[in-house]
């Protein structure tokens, strides 16, 4: 076999819409995965214990289970019980879920580390929680967890090709569809394999430098 | 005088380990009081009390002529909201052992933001206010540092303005030289003295520092176990304690800082 340059430019057009579509779909998805994965770390601190062994369990479930799967049950299995979602929405729903679930212990390890005594200050200054959460806690606590954040980024873009299972065009689906239709999956593979490196090699060299710039705060005892 | 805090028949138990047994204690407004007493003898829990960091089991605690931990509704008294705590914390400020300032923030910015959230005062006012207390403890120069830049003398210094820029009617100084290195013990200290002299508001404070609690409390409270062993002016509390608890806890004290 060999390669095929008019099969590599006649791709290309449908891998950047197919690339669009990946990164949309990250964005969206580890936007659910922050939000959500910080309110899950705020919620397992609960002072019930109803909420915290629930949430245990919904993640370890959520956690334990393949991505595939969970993409299927949400797009082909509900349908049955009469909620219907598109494609697209169904994908980021479930990988920003999935996803939430690792963010969350990034969240509950970056506020472990804020000392029982900011609390302790906070509230002899008479802030009330939110406000402690808001001016003393939480820009003690996200600067360390940048780094391991942007890693789930990266992470998450590499699984958006599960996607394709359920019809959404991403990056990957875009090249097996021409696949699919000249029989050739040397140049579109190929080229699929390379848009990823091209994002996600910066990226990832993005987060090291991260990583060097966001140390935890010192504090001198 | 009146009394600006009380204490009935407070209870306090931590586990099997009971810290507060059925206490009573009485202080007057402006009055300035030294903690003093063995590690473990409630000494700290009463300060943690008072600031809402730790809940009482049992008796009742006044502030300022209110209950702390409970309120009236209907004319019966139940156990207190989180409005009301909010509202009673108003009266109470609080230096810690370990300084506790926000590590992100500045010096002066500790000491102007619980202002600008919880006072709210205006930006220019929590300014003023931050510097006229920076002059105060002698750190005009450190104002725009940030904590970790600061010695821990200093760092508690910043902590002591930040508590005062609240203007409360009640300051509480839970070991504030304990964690210091000796040589940086004198000038947290200063400070203190310079507030006793200066300042009507009450002061509690527990120390281990056995002259500067002599010079500047009013009264000195030897505790064990959870009680008030003894009680008096420090000239008698240091010079003839009465206990013999008391004798044994100034004679070891005397004999390990020596």
């Amino acid at each position: 076999m060999e390669w095929n340059w008019d099969h590599a430019y006649a791709v290309l057009p449908q891998l950047l819409k197919g690339l669009v579509i990946t990164i949309e779909a990250t964005i969206v998805a580890s936007l659910i995965a922050y939000i959500l994965g910080l309110a899950i770390a705020i919620f397992k601190m609960s002072k019930s214990k109803l909420v915290r062994v629930s949430l245990y369990w919904m993640t370890e479930f959520v956690r334990r289970t393949p991505i595939l799967v969970q993409l299927y049950v949400v797009f082909y299995v509900l349908p049955d019980f009469g909620i219907f979602l598109e494609a697209f929405t169904c994908g980021v729903i479930v990988l920003g879920i999935h996803f939430s679930t690792y963010t969350s212990e990034v969240f509950r390890a970056g506020i472990d580390n804020v000392s029982k005594g900011q609390w302790e200050a906070a509230k002899s200054l008479n802030y009330n929680p939110y406000q402690a959460w808001k001016h003393v806690i939480l820009p003690q606590a996200i600067p360390p967890m940048i780094p391991p954040l942007a890693n789930y980024l990266i992470t998450m873009f590499k699984e958006t090709p599960l996607l394709a299972f359920i019809t959404v065009v991403e990056l990957f689906r875009a090249a097996d569809q021409y696949s699919n239709s000249y029989y050739t999956y040397l140049e579109p593979m190929t080229l699929v394999g390379v848009f990823f490196l091209i994002v996600s090699i910066p990226s990832a060299m993005i987060a090291m430098k991260l990583e060097k710039k966001f140390k935890p705060i010192k504090v001198t005892r | 005088m009146n009394n600006i805090i009380q204490f009935e028949n407070v209870s306090k138990s931590f586990g099997d380990l009971k810290v507060l047994n059925k206490l009573n204690l009485e202080v007057k407004d402006g009055e300035k009081l030294a903690l003093i007493g063995p590690s473990g003898s409630g000494k700290t829990t009463i300060l943690r009390i008072l600031m809402t960091l730790e809940t009482i089991d049992d008796g009742f605690v006044s502030v300022n002529g209110e209950y702390l931990w409970h309120e009236k509704n209907n004319g019966k008294i139940i156990p207190a909201s989180e409005n009301h705590l909010h509202k009673m914390r108003d009266h109470i400020g609080m230096v810690f052992q370990q300084f506790n300032l926000f590590p992100h923030l500045t010096a002066i910015e500790n000491v102007e933001q619980p202002q600008i959230l919880i006072k709210k005062r205006s930006k220019p006012e929590a300014k003023d206010k931050a510097e006229e207390l920076f002059n105060l403890i002698g750190l005009n120069d450190k104002k725009d540092h940030y904590p970790h830049e600061l010695s821990g003398g200093q760092q508690q210094r910043v902590a002591i303005a930040r508590a005062l820029a609240m203007e409360p009617k009640i300051m509480l100084f839970d070991e504030v030289t304990s964690a210091l290195d000796p040589e940086l013990v004198d000038e947290v200290l200063t400070v203190l003295r310079k507030l006793a002299s200066d300042t009507d508001t009450t002061m509690l404070t527990v120390t281990h520092e056995m002259n500067f609690a002599r010079e500047f409390a009013d009264r000195v409270l030897f505790f064990d176990a959870g009680q008030i062993v003894e009680s008096g002016k420090p000239e008698n509390i240091f010079a003839n304690p009465e206990k013999r608890r008391t004798k044994e806890f100034l004679k070891k004290f005397i004999n390990n800082v020596n």
